[in-house]
């Protein structure tokens, strides 16, 4: 069965979306990817969907999934790379996206996961210091 | 308005979605329709075709190229045979949906496009026809 890879680097998830999505395959890739942050870990996970060129409602509902879930098993995700005409076309179908990070390239989409991560260790920091006292 | 070009597709399973899609981007650029328009068409078919799938097991998608004076276009008509949509209207409501999904399928998709019609018949099955005009 196809599968979208999803690849680790450090304390992230790197997942670069190059296949044309359909709806199976985007529901292994929401369930696969909460089983790797899991299992290694992750803090962060990057969504590269600059060669995906339809987005429609199911899949919108995906990644609106996928942060979800990662924010529950404590990780962040961002999702870089969108296409304009994808962009104006989900804002049209109803679909704004939100609650979900966005960035315009991979490289500001890590700067913006790793900023966020390590706000939240250093907030877990002071917390902590607040509990010992 | 004049047909020039027109082709149906069966759509019964999801993996059909892709190559109708792939064909319809191919339509879309030789009627020359911009990048944006070419998006919207093909999401709004995207839309309808699982909803064709998911309500009906699926059904027919006819592509056809339209001239009309000086413009272009693109018509697409979903045929199904399955049980018919009871209230039209209320399915034409942002955020309705009898399935689990979010209820923007329809109205979402009447707002990508130019034209958009439903005709449905309880136990015979639903006809949606929309079009996209080139510059539409």
């Amino acid at each position: 069965m196809e599968k979208i890879p999803i690849l680790r680097m450090g304390n992230l998830l790197l997942v670069t979306i190059q296949v044309d999505l359909y709806d199976r395959l985007a529901e292994t890739l929401e369930a696969d990817l909460v089983q790797v942050i899991k299992k290694t870990d992750a803090q962060g996970v990057l969504i590269d969907i600059s060669a995906v060129s339809i987005i429609d409602s199911f899949m919108g509902r995906i990644i609106g999934n996928i942060a979800t879930m990662s924010k529950i098993m404590d990780a962040e995700t961002v999702v870089v790379g969108m296409q304009p005409a994808v962009a104006i076309t989900l804002v049209e179908l109803g679909l704004p996206l939100k609650g979900v990070l966005t960035a315009l390239n991979v490289e500001k989409g890590m700067e913006l996961l790793k900023e966020k991560i390590s706000r939240k260790e250093d907030n877990r920091g002071e917390s902590d210091d607040g509990d010992s006292e | 308005m004049v047909i020039l070009n027109k082709e149906t597709m069966s759509i019964i399973r999801e993996v059909d979605v892709i190559p109708f899609r792939n064909r319809l981007k191919e339509y879309a650029i030789k009627v020359g329709m911009s990048l944006v328009n070419q998006t919207k068409i093909i999401t709004a078919a995207s839309e309808l075709a699982r909803n064709m799938l998911k309500y009906a097991n699926g059904g027919k998608a006819t592509i056809e190229v339209l001239s009309k004076g000086r413009e272009n276009g693109i018509r697409l008509i979903f045929h199904d045979e399955g049980p018919g949509i009871p209230d039209i209207s209320l399915a034409m409501k942002d955020g309705y949906s009898t399935g689990k999904s979010m209820g923007l399928g329809l109205p979402g998709t009447k707002r990508l496009v130019s034209e958009f019609s439903i005709d449905s018949v309880i136990g015979k099955g639903t006809t949606v026809t929309v079009i996209k005009w080139k510059n539409g």
